[in-house]
Formats: C-alpha cells, sequence, structure tokens
C-alpha cells in the first residue's frame, strides 16, 4: 500500500506569485481521484511541485510519500520514490529513440531502488515488456525507434506517457490531462490501460476538464479546484454536475470572499 | 542496437585517470631509444639515421625543419595558447622497443597491458579486420587479416612502407599536404614517425574497419604520426583511428599530417575518435584529395586533448565526386576545440555535406571553422553546411566561423546554423523518469550528436556515446 499526502500545500512561481494556496489531499494505492478546474486555477503547478519541478516554490506545507517527507527532494528522487507524472505537455528530446530512453529511466531506477549499485534490467526481459505494454495501449511499435516526442502528434505523445508509465510502475500517478489531444478511440485504449494499473500498487489523480475520460476510469473521489484550493470534493456524480453547469459556482463564491 | 548502446552506457562510472590516464612510469630508461628534448637539425638527422632512411627523406626533413623555423605561429584558432607550447621541452622521438611484433604476447609487459587496459586486443578479435599501434613514436605492434593481404592490401606502419615499397611511398607523400603547407605540418614533416600507410587495391572492399590507436605515454611527449592512404578505383576502406594518453601536469603535443588519395568510384572512411588527456595540443592537418565519382568521408569525434585545431578537408577533384565531414568538437573545464572541416570543388557535378555539432560546459571553448569553396567552372556543385552548438552554461563559449567562396554560378549551397542551450523543461522531463541531472544532461547530449554517432558502427558509437558520458560527469552542481 503506497501513499501521498499533501498537507497544506502552497506553491509559488519563482517571482513569488501564489498560485496552489492550500492544498490537503490523501492518495493511496488503489484510489483514483479526480481533480477538475477551470483554466488557470493552477492545476498543473500542483502536478509540477508534486513532480519536483524546480521551478515551482513549495512555499508553505509539506508533501509526504509513504510517511517519507519528499518536499525538498529533486524530481529524479521522487520518480524513483515512485512517483509519476504524465505531462500536459511532454518534452521532445531530439536524438534519443523511446526506447533507449525508457531504457536508461528504468534502470536508473532500478539503481536507485537497488541501493544505488547498478541492476539492469536484462534486455529480453525489456523487450518483452516493453513490445506487450505498446500493444496494449495500442502504441505503434514504430514509435520506438523514433526520438522521444521529436515530431509525434498531440494524441501520440499522450499515448507515449501512458506507456512509460506502465514501464515505469509508479506508486502513485499524476495525469494532466492526458485525455486532451486523444481521439475517442484512444481515449478509450490509454484510459482503460490505466485503470488497469490502478490497483494494490497504483493509485492515480488525474487532472482532467471533461467528464468523458472519468466513464473508463472511475474516480473515488472528485476534486473541484479553483484559484488554487480545493473548494469542493466529491463522488464521480460532481463531475457530472460540472459537465453540466461549470465552476462559476465556486467562482462567484471566491470573489465575494475576497 | 539501442538496448546494447543504453546498456553500456549504464556501466559508465571511472572518469578518464583511472581508465585511459594511467602511465607507465618507470618505463624510460627501458625505453629502446630517447632522443634528448628539444628540436634542431641534429634531432633530425638522428631520427632519419636511427630510420636508416633513403637521402631523399633526410634532405626532406631538414627542409620541413627550415620552414617551421621560418613560419610564423598562426594569429588565430587557437591563440594564444598556441604561444605556451615550449618546442624545447618536448621530446620529438621515443622508440620504445626494438621490433615491431604482430603478436601482443610479444610485447614488453608495460606496454602489453596498457593495449590490454584500452581493449585494443580484445576489439581485434571482435570487429576489425586490421590493428595498427603506436605507442611513443612507433608502431609496436601492426596486424592485418591474412584474406587481405592475399588480396593486395597494404596495411603498414609508415615507416615500413617507405622501406619496403618506397616507389609507391614517394609517389603520394607530401603531395596532397605540402611540407610548407602551415607550420604544424612542416614541424610533422621534419620529425615524423609511425603511422598507417594503407593501399587498397581496385575493386577491394575492406568490410570491417582497420584501427590505429596512438598512445602517448612519457610525459612531454611529442608524437608526430604520419598517415597515407591510397584506395584505389572501386575500392572501400573504413579506417579508425583512437588516441589517448595519461594526465601529466606539464604539456605534450600531437601534431599529425594525414594524407588521402581516392580514385575514380572508391570509397574512404576516415574516423577519429580523438581522446587526449587535457595536457595534449592537438595540431593535426588532414586532406583528401577524391576523383571522380569518389566518396571521402571524415567523421571527426573531438573529446580530448588541450587545444585541438583540426580542420579535415576534402578537394573534390573529379566530375562527381562526393565528400562529408561530420565533426563533433566537446569542450570541458580547460578545453578550446576548434574543429571544422573544408570542401573544395574542383569539379563538376561535386557534392557535399559538413555537418558540425559542438558542445561546451565548464568554460570549456568549442567551435567550428569550415571553409567551402568552390571553383569556377565547378557547374552543378552542391554543398550543405550545418553547424550546431549547445552550451551548457553561462561560463562556456561557442564560435562559429563558416567562411566560403563561390566563383561559380551554377550552384546550389546551404548553410544552417544554431546554437542552443540543455532547456531546464528537458532536464526536469528527464529527471522526473528517475535520471539524475547528469545522466539527464548527458542523454540531451547524446541525442544531439546523434546525426553524428548513428553513422558510426555500432561499437564506435558506443565507445563516443560512453566518452561523452565521461565528459558530463561532474560537470553538473
Ligand atoms: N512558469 C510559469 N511562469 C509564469 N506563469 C506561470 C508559470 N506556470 C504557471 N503560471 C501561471 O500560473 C497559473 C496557473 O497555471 P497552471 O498551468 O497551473 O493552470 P492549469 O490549471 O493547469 O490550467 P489549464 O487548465 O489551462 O491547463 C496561470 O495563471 C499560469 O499563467
Ligand atoms: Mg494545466
Amino acid at each position: 500500500m503506497a501513499k501521498l499526502e499533501l498537507k497544506n500545500l502552497h506553491v509559488a512561481l519563482e517571482d513569488g506569485t501564489p498560485i496552489v494556496k492550500g492544498v490537503d489531499l490523501t492518495i493511496a494505492s488503489g484510489e483514483v481521484h479526480a481533480i477538475m478546474g477551470p483554466n488557470g486555477s493552477g492545476k498543473s503547478t500542483l502536478a509540477y511541485a508534486i513532480a519536483g519541478h524546480p521551478a515551482y516554490e513549495i512555499t508553505e506545507g509539506q508533501i509526504v510519500l509513504d510517511g517519507v517527507d519528499i518536499t525538498e527532494a529533486g524530481a529524479d528522487e521522487r520518480a524513483q520514490a515512485g512517483l509519476f507524472l504524465a505531462f500536459q505537455y511532454p518534452h521532445a528530446i531530439p536524438g534519443v529513440t523511446v526506447t533507449n530512453f525508457l531504457r536508461q529511466a528504468i534502470n536508473a531506477v532500478r539503481k536507485a531502488r537497488n541501493g544505488g549499485v547498478d541492476n539492469p534490467m536484462p534486455v529480453p526481459e525489456f523487450r518483452k515488456a516493453f513490445l506487450a505494454k505498446m500493444d496494449d495501449l495500442k502504441v505503434s511499435r514504430e514509435l520506438a525507434s523514433r526520438y522521444l516526442n521529436d515530431g509525434f502528434s498531440g494524441g501520440e505523445k499522450k499515448r507515449v506517457e501512458i506507456l512509460q508509465m506502465a514501464m515505469l510502475e509508479p506508486k502513485i500517478a499524476v495525469l494532466d490531462e492526458t485525455d486532451s489531444g486523444l481521439d475517442i478511440d484512444a481515449l478509450k485504449v490509454v484510459a482503460e490501460g490505466v485503470q488497469q494499473l490502478v490497483g494494490p500498487n497504483m493509485g492515480a489523480l488525474v487532472i482532467t476538464h471533461y467528464q468523458r475520460i472519468l466513464n473508463y476510469i472511475k474516480p473515488d473521489f472528485v476534486h473541484v479546484f479553483v484559484d488554487g484550493r480545493i473548494v469542493e470534493q466529491g463522488g464521480s456524480e460532481l463531475a457530472e454536475k460540472l459537465e453540466v453547469s461549470g465552476y462559476e459556482e465556486w467562482e462567484v463564491k471566491e470573489e465575494v470572499h475576497a | 542496437m539501442a538496448q546494447t548502446e543504453s546498456e553500456i552506457v549504464q556501466e559508465i562510472g571511472a572518469d578518464y585517470g583511472t581508465k585511459y590516464g594511467f602511465s607507465n612510469p618507470d618505463e624510460a630508461k627501458d625505453y629502446f631509444f630517447k632522443s634528448g628534448r628539444g628540436l634542431s637539425h641534429e634531432l633530425v638527422d638522428a631520427i632519419s639515421a636511427h630510420k636508416d632512411e633513403p637521402e631523399w627523406m633526410r634532405k626532406f626533413r631538414h627542409k620541413s625543419l627550415d620552414y617551421f623555423n621560418a613560419r610564423p605561429m598562426p594569429t588565430w584558432g587557437g591563440m594564444p595558447s598556441l604561444t605556451e607550447i615550449d618546442f624545447e621541452n618536448i621530446f620529438y622521438y621515443i622508440k620504445p622497443t626494438e621490433n615491431q611484433v604482430n603478436s601482443w604476447e610479444d610485447l614488453p609487459a608495460d606496454i602489453k597491458d596498457t593495449w590490454d587496459k584500452l581493449g585494443i586486443p580484445e576489439a581485434e578479435k571482435k570487429y576489425l579486420a586490421g590493428v595498427g599501434a603506436q605507442y611513443e613514436s612507433e608502431v609496436v605492434y601492426h596486424k592485418l587479416q591474412e584474406s587481405l593481404e592475399k588480396q593486395g592490401v597494404l596495411f603498414l606502419d609508415t615507416d615500413t612502407a617507405l622501406r619496403e615499397h618506397e616507389d609507391v611511398f614517394k609517389q603520394y607523400f607530401g603531395t596532397i599536404i605540402p611540407q610548407n603547407d602551415n607550420k604544424f605540418a612542416a614541424l610533422n614533416s621534419a620529425v615524423w614517425s609511425g603511422g598507417s600507410f594503407i593501399y587498397v587495391p581496385k575493386g577491394v572492399h575492406i568490410e570491417l574497419p582497420l584501427q590505429a590507436y596512438f598512445r602517448i605515454n612519457a610525459e612531454n611527449m611529442g608524437q608526430f604520426e604520419r598517415t597515407l592512404i591510397i584506395v584505389d578505383e572501386d575500392a572501400y576502406v573504413h579506417y579508425v583511428e583512437g588516441c589517448t594518453a595519461p594526465i601529466y601536469s606539464s604539456d605534450s603535443l600531437h601534431s599529425a599530417v594525414v594524407e588521402i588519395v581516392v580514385k575514380k568510384g572508391g570509397r574512404c572512411r576516415y574516423t577519429t575518435i580523438q581522446n587526449w588527456s587535457n595536457n595534449v595540443y592537438n595540431l593535426v592537418t588532414k586532406r583528401a584529395v577524391a576523383e571522380q565519382n569518389a566518396t571521402m568521408e571524415w567523421v571527426d569525434g573531438n573529446l580530448g586533448s588541450k587545444l585541438t585545431m583540426k580542420y579535415p578537408a576534402i578537394w573534390l577533384m573529379g566530375d562527381g565526386a562526393h565528400g562529408e565531414v561530420l565533426s563533433i568538437a566537446f569542450a570541458g573545464k580547460g578545453q578550446h576545440q576548434d574543429a571544422g572541416g573544408k570542401c573544395v570543388h574542383a569539379a563538376p557535378n561535386t557534392t557535399s555535406v559538413i555537418t558540425s555539432k559542438s558542445i561546451s560546459k565548464n568554460g570549456g571553448r568549442a567551435g567550428y571553422r569550415g571553409l567551402l569553396e568552390v571553383a569556377k567552372g565547378a557547374r552543378g556543385a552542391k554543398s550543405k553546411v550545418v553547424c550546431d552548438a549547445l552550451i551548457l552554461d553561462d561560463e562556456s563559449r561557442s564560435d562559429t566561423y563558416p567562411y566560403i567562396r563561390i566563383d561559380e554560378n551554377d550552384v546550389n549551397i546551404g548553410h544552417e546554423a544554431t546554437v542552443s542551450k540543455i532547456g531546464e523543461e528537458q532536464l526536469f522531463y528527464l529527471m522526473s523518469r528517475g535520471l539524475n541531472e547528469a545522466e539527464a544532461s548527458a542523454m540531451v547530449v547524446s541525442g544531439f550528436v546523434e546525426p553524428i554517432t548513428k553513422e558510426l558502427p555500432l561499437e564506435y558509437a558506443v565507445e563516443m556515446n560512453r566518452l561523452i558520458q565521461l565528459q558530463m560527469e561532474g560537470s553538473v552542481g
């Protein structure tokens, strides 16, 4: 059982502008949490802060993974500890093939988990897992020998993010708008792929604007996120309600309070 | 393929010091012959006498020394560090063993041990058609696959070639790079020793690479090998050279001359993985002539040395000749890589591509210096020059000097240059997958040079990536 706890988390930009303004959230393996909120409300900022992006400063509060405070840990250490972020906008690494990149990433994680001693995944084992997961997620095998995200379509990038997740087997995965850019068929395949991984070994935080992905990844909790805060929590019915009425209710409330 | 590569990259942990920087300190007394320090006509006589050379070569050396003395130091490229070379403090000729051998077992133990540590005998077994191993001034080991010998391929050290094949030697020696071509070519012409001589007969394709490995062991050593390659009509050879040296606090000098002739329809690929220690001045002149429909390719990886000035050149002399220069220059702390390439189009329908990738970090300086020339009458000439620079931090520097001279109207010339830095976002992306900062930067860098490493045989691509990884280690703090 893994558990990620965000305790009164505050995140600011490098210039000091506060974006995330006190988030309390606990995600355990087996659970799916959905975060829904308007553009610019700070969802990606929250995701980056969880993953350890150096440009986003945690000004208050804590991030705790399995009882260990990782608020100050580097992005690499967090990944090694079992966090994964599927990026809203994945970056291209020209000249580095998907295969090569993934193998090195997996071996870096394995090394860290092996007390700093090399413990590379045997090539045949890697190949087998890689090919099986590509097929599961309907990722074209041709992509494996392409350069990571270089010239990938929006949908291809998103699929490869989930492929990476499937290969790296994180404890807690944060998916930042993985659904946007995917066509309907791909959405189904990818979402089912994620759903399959959720279980005793993984919990997920799914950031999305649309209820549709939640048809395939059943959220246990839906959090409405407005202006850097969780303003309401509920079950999957909340997502359906949002689809109809939007965020106006909370945005107005915010203004009244301000 | 990719897996093997990353697997080997995973094994990396050592630094230059333990991998290449070792030396055999007590050996000096065991050298078969060691000249005194300094450069003089007496030294030239001693070298020539020692090698029992024909009179024309002795004269050639003396005249070259006069040229060297008369020429001023170049004021471009490696200044001001060039002025720091103390020519009087250098050993110009060291003969480590009495005879060359063709079995590793026959070498003195410490010299054999050096080659073992560098993995050369192992590589020979696995993927090479022939090997020459030069230690200080002389090629101590040399061997070519028998099947190639039978086909008339010559792969010898240059001294032996002069002794045994003087006619063909004399026909080409010093014709591609005249002895007075530049100050360092003159120096090499005066005191040259060792290097490779290759002749590939008409139509013979040598499938596996021939490799030469150059090792400097002594402090303040000057290594001046001289290489001459003749690829006859429709023949093919891939020649690879590697070089390393121990780390010393005072400087050594490596100044080679490489001349190549590729005849009609032939193809020559020349790959260099230069990894001298950071106390070596590496001032090398390389030039090839490509005849009708011939192809010449220089793949030039410069990772080591204190200062490198090297611009492999191709003269496209025959209709339809093709030239390619792929250059990687990586400059770390205290290093200056002034690398690049030259292509001269002297015949119609000739084509060339120059691709340069330079990387600088920790205050290093890496640059591209290139010349593209199209002579009048070279109608239909096509050329593309791409030079990309990657600067890893604010202390480091990159320069681009792309000279272009065109005297013909009917040409098609393209030139692109980019300068970039490793983005924080790219690094974060990779680190969020579990790679540490050094591994993530190394990955971005190996991706940057991939257009060149992918041209290398796997073993060398792995080697190149490994060296890049080594260069990257400890660079991030
Ligand atoms: N690196 C940055 N530099 C400047 N402003 C930033 C930066 N990162 C985030 N912001 C600002 O912080 C706010 C929150 O951005 P964030 O990307 O977290 O929103 P979001 O909720 O993910 O929006 P969307 O739904 O559009 O993806 C926005 O106003 C954004 O412009
Ligand atoms: Mg966002």
